[in-house]
């Protein structure tokens, strides 16, 4: 499938701003100066192409993915969910990455101090390639809490990190799922660097008990919304109207 | 009241956290056997077409720090001037050029390198050439949404000069935070692109 057309511009006010100092380390990472708006070109149309020859028969297990004694201990989830685009229409092809902290909020990177043992059999990685209908689909450990030195006491929800490569790089995404009833989102410095309430629900999880696996993991449905194109029903122009 | 209009709103960006390489760069941060290589670190073989180049330079922030933490990412056209893309729709790019690569900053020093070719100029939406350029994109912790930004050529002044895009900066004083000045090293011109965050010398980030 070839795509037309360039991309509906990017809402900034429903993404989070780059200044938020709730989120302390945003205040020397924003940029200061206003963004130059860029009619899209051809190098933002195009991106890279991922193979399914790049995917390893595990990479979307991480149950199973980093093994060495036994399985991971934590709680067994599916999630899935459908990569789309802003006309809903499904993303094939998309190359989906995740991470995460093991069961009790303990990262693997060599960076990270906070007191929660690894877990042997876990690594936390993932990564999948979306189906003809944009679908994905992976095996996990539900992530755990995790304290972060921010305010004194601030601690992140149960979060998974998503990065998706759409069609064209102008569709690059790096966010976080978080999970249906977790109290903990609405007190997150990072969440809440998204203004909009709704916004924020986009990026939570459902429990969906009808794709749970009896007597062996629970499922959560995340669907991620890429930006769409406009159509090229009027070819008055080569590049699209 | 009227018909809704039916759109979907894009996902929200968060931030990619400190911990971005665990997803990204697995193997650089030591989780081994999960897959057999990081995506992304290798743009060039024996068979590329194209003058070999280094782009290199670190990612300041406001203070004039160093992150160390940043993933780096670039996309960028074959010494032709094609995107290799389905949607490139002008000709068939170079088949041993993928024009995508990723790289940690490194833990220590906070540099970022890519070994990759010189790329040829592509047309902006009118026709006219833009000057030779790579597409860079920046996230890390404390960064809410990815920041896009280009690199231009230090020797490409006559290019530069009249490059559709570079055009589009009101501020000239800020066009050299775009263009990245040569160099050589180890025998291959190096170019040298370093992205300040915020402040004086602070880079221009598009909004695409």
């Amino acid at each position: 499938m070839v795509d037309q057309g360039p991309f509906f511009q990017r809402d900034r006010d429903w993404h989070p701003p780059a200044f938020t100092p709730q989120y302390k380390t945003s205040v020397l990472r924003s940029p200061q100066q206003a963004l130059l708006s860029l009619e899209n070109t051809i190098s933002e149309m195009t991106g890279p192409v991922f193979g399914h020859d790049k995917i390893g028969p595990l990479d979307n297990d991480l149950i199973r993915n980093y093994v060495q004694t036994g399985e991971p201990i934590g709680q067994r989830i599916i999630v899935y969910g459908r990569v789309l685009d802003e006309n809903a229409r499904p993303v094939p092809g998309a190359l989906v990455e995740f991470w995460q902290a093991n069961a009790g909020g303990r990262y693997r990177h060599k960076k990270e101090t906070y007191l929660a043992p690894i877990d042997p059999n876990f690594g936390g990685c993932g990564r999948t390639i979306t189906d003809e209908e944009g679908r994905y689909r992976f095996r996990t450990i539900k992530p755990g809490a995790y304290p972060w030195p921010n305010g004194v006491n601030d601690w992140r929800p149960a979060h998974i990190h998503f990065s998706i490569f759409g069609h064209a790089f102008a569709q690059r995404l790096i966010t976080q799922m978080y999970f249906e009833g977790d109290p903990m989102i609405w007190q997150c410095p990072i969440v809440s660097t998204i203004p909009d309430q709704a916004a924020i629900e986009q990026l939570v999880a459902a429990l969906d008990r009808n794709n749970t696996l009896p007597m062996d993991a629970l499922a959560y449905k995340f669907d991620i919304v890429l930006r769409g194109r406009r159509s090229t029903m009027f070819e008055n122009r080569m590049e699209g109207n | 009241m009227v018909q809704k209009l039916g759109f979907l709103k894009e996902s929200p960006s968060q931030t990619a956290g400190p911990y971005v390489h665990i997803g990204t760069t697995p193997n650089w941060v030591e989780i081994t056997g999960v897959w057999k290589e990081d995506l992304g670190l290798v743009l060039v073989g024996p068979e590329t077409k194209g003058e070999r180049i280094i782009v290199k330079g670190h990612v300041y922030d406001g203070a004039g720090d160093p992150l160390k933490d940043a993933l780096i990412e670039i996309w960028q056209a074959d010494a032709e001037g094609f995107y290799n893309s389905p949607q490139e729709r002008r000709g068939r790019a170079d088949p041993n050029f993928a024009g995508w690569g990723r790289q940690p900053a490194d833990g220590v020093t906070g540099e970022y390198k890519f070994e990759t070719i010189k790329p040829g100029r592509v047309p902006y939406k009118d026709g006219r050439l833009m000057a030779p350029h790579i597409t860079f994109w920046i996230v890390a912790r404390g960064i809410n949404i990815g920041l896009h930004t280009r690199m231009y050529f230090g020797d490409e002044d006559a290019a530069n000069a009249e490059c559709p895009v570079l055009a589009r900066i009101a501020h000239k004083a800020r066009i050299p935070t775009l263009v990245a000045t040569r160099g050589v090293e180890n025998g291959l011109p190096t170019y040298t692109f370093d992205i300040h965050l915020q402040g004086e010398k602070e880079t221009v980030f598009f909004d695409i």
